[in-house]
């Protein structure tokens, strides 16, 4: 799940509060997170020492807290980054929160989907020899796979040619 | 690993002011099927045909078995693109008035092999390529995929080292595709043949043992990938 490096991506570029991460995670992740959700990975992230509270501030409710990331955050959200993530149909949603977090943090965006499409075309290598000889069901399974691998790495590749644009946009 | 049966080198080759290929280096061992993949003008086409003889790069060196070719006369690289390299294109390939047996059995037949010859090793060809049934019929009368798999054997009959094949799937739909990929890989591995195969299709990639991707003229290495 993509919603505690959503949290970290955002607090590598600055400290924030629950809300701006709520707002922010919004637009990264392409749909909405519950509130509940946010505070119950903040809580998370911050016992396993990944963020800290950087200053609560006088009043009520929980969004008088301000969280910022340790260095051990900033190294757990790269090395997420950075890392292909194993190629599976229908990935986009992950893939795309990747994309636009490494582009706001200035982390090099076209690496890691290059790393990625070498990922997704090593996936797809192996579904292939596993159809020489193979019956017809074993067969019609694999392209089942290889359909949906291709569907994503068209995706990568167009991203990867469109990336500046999105650079653009992502980090107005 | 055994010394690769092509090499290019620093391979650097422009059409008027534009730059397609800007210092591309690869090496193709013998017998491995590898994919030349990139965006439309990537220069993927470009590289094949440098590689293959057809095309002198501006700068940088093709070596064929070790022996430098890109600087050969043109009679000495054609000769070598009649008996060491076969070739399969997208399309529009065949000899339109010849029988699909025949087309088969012409590198032979222009190699100086008799007739007699050259038509038994054509039938055996296109048994192999499950096209024996529509030898006698030219070109215009096959499906795409039959066109494509007699481009294939008539690819494959002398035996070269090095098969090139430049979207050899283009113009078929996903079945016929995956056949004549099937076919084109199976029959170079069992004949210890090497295949560059350019492509932008990810499913024909995904056939051979890996790929070369090209971006703007240039090999990308990815970094941080073991």
């Amino acid at each position: 799940m993509s919603v505690p490096y959503a949290l970290l991506g955002i607090l590598e570029r600055g400290p924030a509060h629950g809300y701006e991460l709520k707002q922010e995670s919004d637009a990264v992740l392409g749909s909405p997170v519950q509130f509940g959700q946010i505070y119950s990975t903040l809580g998370r992230l911050e016992k396993a020492g990944r963020i800290r509270l950087a200053a609560e501030e006088p009043g009520l409710g929980p969004d008088r807290k301000r969280y910022e990331i340790t260095a051990d955050g900033v190294e757990e959200f790269r090395r997420w980054l950075a890392e292909p993530v194993a190629p599976e149909p229908r990935l986009q949603a992950t893939l795309f929160t990747k994309t636009v977090l490494a582009l706001q943090s200035g982390l090099p965006a076209d690496e890691y989907l290059d790393a990625q499409r070498a990922a997704h075309l090593g996936r797809m290598r192996e579904l292939t020899a596993r159809k020489v000889d193979a019956d017809i069901s074993t067969a019609l399974l694999a392209d089942y796979a290889l359909f949906h691998l291709e569907a994503d790495l068209r995706w990568i590749d167009q991203t990867r040619a469109r990336l500046e644009t999105l650079r653009q946009e992502v980090t107005r | 690993m055994s010394a690769p049966v092509i090499t290019g080198h620093g391979l650097v080759k422009h059409f008027g002011p534009t730059a397609a290929l800007r210092g591309v280096s690869i090496d193709i061992q013998p017998g491995e099927v590898v994919a030349v993949v990139g965006a439309s003008g990537s220069g993927k086409s470009t590289l094949l045909l440098c590689l293959a003889g057809v095309l002198r790069p501006d700068e940088g060196e093709v070596h064929f078995r070790g022996t430098r070719i890109d600087d050969a006369s043109e009679a000495e690289r054609s000769r070598l693109r009649r008996s060491d390299f076969g070739f399969v294109f997208q399309f529009g390939q065949l000899v339109p008035e010849l029988p699909a047996i025949e087309n088969i059995a012409l590198p032979l037949l222009l190699d100086g092999v008799s007739r007699r010859e050259a038509m038994t090793r054509a039938a055996e060809w296109s048994g192999r390529l499950g096209v024996d049934d529509v030898g006698a019929k030219v070109p215009g009368e096959l499906s795409a995929g039959q066109q494509q798999r007699v481009a294939i054997a008539r690819a494959l009959i002398t035996g070269p080292s090095v098969v090139f094949a430049d979207e050899p799937t283009g113009a078929l739909d996903s079945l016929a595709g995956e056949e004549v990929m099937l076919l084109l890989a199976g029959l170079a591995r069992a004949e210890a043949t090497a295949v560059v195969i350019v492509t932008h299709e990810s499913r024909v990639a995904a056939y051979a043992s890996r790929e070369v991707l090209l971006r703007d003229g240039a090999v990308v290495t990815r970094a941080g990938v073991a």
